[in-house]
């Protein structure tokens, strides 16, 4: 059975490899013509040009030249900036080490899987960013990584190089591990209590500030012993130095404010408070200690500690003056982040403009991206897609996606090739190595195997096999 | 909820229909605190009721919302059955829908309501959740009423758990859901269905059918076989996961068989009562209108081979079915189509079922059914928190090459026709039910608001659990000193 799956497991990564060279093409100059444009930035413009070269924005206005670019015709569609999800476990092959209360040394850039479906998913529902985060086992989870959706590239293309470090917190009943109970031979975890889980994070903080003072002391010539390194203790040395964003889980209002007043303490400002669905209770102290919130716009209810979210928390920490993202946190999700942004605008009444900053400016701010992507403008990276409509329209879809310029997600091949997919796999199920091992060596022995047969028998001369 | 004053219990009728809104929570505890006489309390709850829920008649207390006589005037009226009427009038009368059309007479007493602008859709009806039974999931067991103990619960009825003061019933009719079907999940034989409308201080007065389905959970054939924290996922082999896919099923068609018998005993002592006096089993005699194929069985079935073992099921079996998930539905059409088994497809909000499906696989299975001429609707399939997204699934199939008068549709009259009340919900004919929405736009579209919600002629309330936080926060400023 495991190598059955192995085989197919391999034979889709195949797939995903040639997929990804048969789209990887325009990496020179395209030209969208005529398109709805909907900057997130400076509001929208109608039947307007943008011209891409080398990946970055070039030009945007009407009637622009460009001989030597492939034109894409946008007439009718609009042009939107593709979507950045500021809260995504996906590509993670695990997502906690929640074995001990701080684990700030473990890196989610350790365990990237390019070949996760949910990227391709991803970018047909139009998005191009992915915040990775770590999960929320602990008050101090491990680091994030800021991903580009390089569907088909390999791995090191993926990682955001200019996103500024991060790193995840967490608060509340996944802390406490109060709705599931510790598995045999597991121990029972400090913090248990809300009380605890603020100690544990003054706690790391306070030597996060003795392990810096030992360092300046050393760097300052004060002391000739240069302190012993400690990986644990190094990014929250660079929280405190500014140089690494929080991304802080919680629910509870009053959580996320004492830990945003213990920051205050330590001097450092909290990124993004993640969830947070009571921010609105405290959206005026969100507001002044200028942090940004990333909620889900509506899922409620799946816990106690989600029950007092309302639809109305992004419209009212909007009209707060504070940023928000609106984020997944889901491979489901994701691809729908579209609509969610647009129930803000019935949801209170965000403006328009506002709503689609929501999934792509505001986390580009966020993740300390927006010099780069996030909206469209001159200069920036070449993140965008082209949808069939309003992309806040149930009945809009995507045309295509493209990444730093090049057409990652094509609806259109997409659906031309599922027939040639449908008979490859066809074709790699029948092979030997891809069968139960106790039907090796007797396929024609349909009995007791009805289930697992598949329906057709594929026809090789029509395509399929591509290597 | 009920009130104890000068050792009398005020129960019924009035704080029932008070507890929507914390706020006339606190004006009954306030009224608690200030009033010696019970009198002057009757009175001055009458007057507060009144404020607060716009005149309500003393007969009329016992529900939120009030009843009357309505006409929404000049308005876009989408009646689903028949042609959209560009501007016309609906009136709604006595808790149903007494004309409707471009031309319509309006009665004198009528309360008008301006339609210029706004569009009348019937209420939407969510054909498969656990609306009233389970308030939160995580961190609140006692809140949760979804699952009997056991496998074979035939005689667990929805109907008797559900919450009507669940804040997932005002939070999901705000955006139009004014019916749904509430459902028991779990084990192999779950219990059995009710169709409720969401308004209504006791189960009697939600409920439409109070037991309208069996519901079973049908045994999956998955390879999965329980997580290991440290070492993943157990698995077991395709064959081996087939066996225990039929075992189970063995496990129902005992109960089915055990239901038969049990049936023909009772028919046979009702002809001849020298016979020995056959017990009374409660979970066989709930099993009997079902071996008979007299009600419905909601089977929980989302791959073609799950869907092709219900068949059979239901072939050997002689029951009637309804398939409830349906990813694959639409390659058994045809199977599906020959025993007029419909579908009650809740997959919009899930992922492909497989790697390699199309991404959109379920995005565009609807059209799929409907290409098929399948009998389908679109349902949340959600506990109930959620279920209010119901129309924003059915516009993303809308995307996906269902056309916008089925996605419309797949989420009323379809259901209505599954769930066999057609007859009364689902479209905005005369004589039906009056459960009635009007909008400022497509109902599909998330950024369309709902400005009146009618459920069986009244007109309730715009609030629920949500607005109150909204209404009591939106504008909390920073205290002095700050933090």
């Amino acid at each position: 059975m495991k190598n059955h799956l192995k085989a197919i497991l391999i034979g889709i990564s195949l797939l995903a490899l040639l997929c990804g060279s048969a789209l990887a093409q325009n990496t020179g100059e395209t030209l969208i013509k005529n398109a709805t444009v909907l900057t997130a930035a400076r509001g929208t413009l109608e039947n307007t040009d943008v011209l891409i070269s080398n990946g970055k924005i070039a030009r945007i206005g009407k009637n622009l030249r460009a001989p030597n670019a492939v034109v894409i015709d946008a007439t009718g569609k609009y042009l939107v900036p593709g979507i950045i999800d500021c809260h995504s476990h996906a590509m993670l092959d695990a997502i906690n080490e929640g074995s001990l209360a701080v684990t700030s040394m473990v890196r989610t850039r350790d365990v990237l899987d390019p070949t996760d479906m949910t990227i391709y998913r991803a970018l047909a529902g139009g998005v191009t960013t992915l915040n990775l985060l770590h999960g929320s086992a602990n008050p101090i989870g491990g680091q994030n990584t800021v991903v580009k959706l390089k569907w088909g590239h390999p791995l090191e293309d993926y990682v955001f190089e200019n996103a500024p470090p991060g790193i995840k917190f967490a608060l509340g009943e996944n802390v406490k591990r109060s709705n599931f109970t510790p598995q045999p031979g597991q121990s029972r975890r400090y913090p248990a209590t809300r009380m605890g889980t603020m100690e544990v994070i003054r706690d790391a903080f306070v030597r996060a500030r003795d392990y810096k003072k030992k360092w300046d002391d050393f760097r300052a010539g004060r002391t000739k012993v240069p302190p012993r390194r400690d990986i644990e203790l190094e990014p929250l040395v660079e929280v405190l130095e500014g140089k690494r964003l929080v991304h802080a889980h919680g629910y509870r209002s009053d959580e996320h404010l004492n830990l945003m007043l213990i920051a205050d303490e330590f001097g450092f400002k909290v990124a993004t408070l993640q969830h947070g669905l009571e921010a609105y209770k405290i959206a005026p102290e969100i507001a002044k200690f200028g942090t940004g919130v990333s909620i889900f716009v509506d899922y409620w209810g799946y816990k106690l500690e989600a029950y007092d979210t309302i639809p109305y928390n992004a419209y009212i920490l909007w009209k707060n003056g504070v940023v928000v993202s609106i984020n997944s946190d889901s491979g489901e999700r994701i691809r729908r982040l579209n609509l969610d942004a647009a129930k803000t605008m019935k949801y209170g009444g965000v403006p328009e403009e506002e709503a689609l900053k929501m999934i792509t400016l505001n986390p580009a701010k966020q993740l300390g991206v927006d010099k780069w992507t996030g909206s469209i403008e001159v200069g920036k990276d070449a993140d965008v897609a082209i949808w069939s409509g309003h992309p806040f329209s149930p009945f809009s879809y995507v045309e295509e996606t493209l990444v730093d310029g090049e057409v990652l997600f094509d609806r259109a091949k997409d659906i031309a090739r599922r027939s040639e997919l449908k008979a490859e796999r066809e074709r790699l199920e029948k092979l030997e190595a891809n069968l139960p091992p106790n039907k090796r060596g007797k396929k024609d022995d349909k009995k007791g195997g009805k289930d697992e047969n598949p329906e057709a028998t594929p026809d090789p001369s029509k395509g399929g096999n591509k290597r | 909820m009920t009130v104890r004053k000068s050792g009398r219990t005020v129960e019924a009728g009035l704080v029932p229909a008070l507890r929507d809104t914390s706020f006339s929570r606190k004006l009954v505890f306030k009224f608690q605190m200030v009033n010696k006489h019970l009198f002057s309390a009757a009175i001055f709850v009458l007057f507060l009721s009144s404020l607060l829920l716009a005149q309500n008649g003393p007969a009329d207390q016992n529900q939120t919302g009030r009843e009357g006589t309505f006409a929404i005037i000049g308005a876009r009226i989408v009646t689903v059955s028949g042609a959209e009427i560009p501007n016309g009038t609906i009136v709604i009368r006595d808790g149903v829908i007494a004309a409707v059309g471009p031309n319509v007479s309006i009665p004198r007493n009528a309360e008008k309501i301006d339609g210029k602008g706004l569009t009348v859709f019937p209420g939407m009806i969510d054909a498969g959740t656990n609306m009233g039974l389970l308030e939160i999931g995580g961190g609140a067991r006692g809140t949760v009423d979804v699952s009997e103990t056991g496998d074979i619960n035939p005689n667990a009825k929805a109907y008797l758990g559900i919450n009507p003061h669940t804040s997932h019933i005002n939070v999901t009719r705000v955006n139009g859901i004014t019916t749904v079907l509430s459902m028991p999940s779990g084990g192999l034989i779950s219990g059995q269905s009710a169709i409720v409308n969401l308004n209504g201080s006791t189960q009697s007065e939600m409920a439409e059918v109070p037991v309208f389905s069996l519901v079973i959970d049908f045994p999956t054939v998955t390879t999965f076989s329980g997580f290991n924290p440290f070492s993943g996922p157990r698995r077991i082999n395709f064959d081996q996961a087939v066996k225990r896919r039929d075992d189970r099923v063995k496990e129902i068609k005992d109960v089915f068989e055990a239901a038969k018998q049990y049936a023909r005993a009772q028919e046979a002592y009702a002809k001849d009562n020298t016979l020995p006096y056959p017990e009374t089993d409660l979970k066989m005699e709930s099993m009997v209108p079902y071996v008979r194929g007299e009600k419905p069985i909601i089977f929980s079935a989302q791959r073609a081979r799950d869907i092709r073992a219900v068949i059979k099921f239901v072939d050997d079996m002689k029951v009637r079915a309804i398939i409830f998930g349906g990813a694959e539905a639409w390659e058994e059409a045809e199977e599906l189509k020959k025993r007029d088994i419909p579908v009650i497809f809740n997959d919009i909000y899930q992922n492909p079922l497989s790697n390699d499906d199309p991404y959109d696989s379920n995005f565009s299975s609807p059209s799929k059914m409907s290409e098929a001429g399948m009998k389908f609707c679109i349902s949340t399939g959600d506990d109930g928190s959620n279920a209010r997204d119901l129309p924003y699934q059915a516009g993303l199939a809308g995307g996906f090459g269902l056309s916008k008068d089925d996605a419309l549709k797949s989420v009323t009259l379809y259901p209505a026709q599954i769930l066999g009340i057609a007859d009364k919900y689902g479209s905005l004919d005369e004589g039906k039910v009056a459960n009635v929405v009007v909008a400022d736009g497509d109902i599909l579209d998330p950024r369309t608001n709902i400005k009146y919600l009618f459920i069986k002629g009244r007109m309730l309330p715009l609030t629920s659990r949500h607005t109150e936080f909204f209404e009591r926060y939106k504008d909390r400023k920073l205290s002095d000193p700050a933090p």
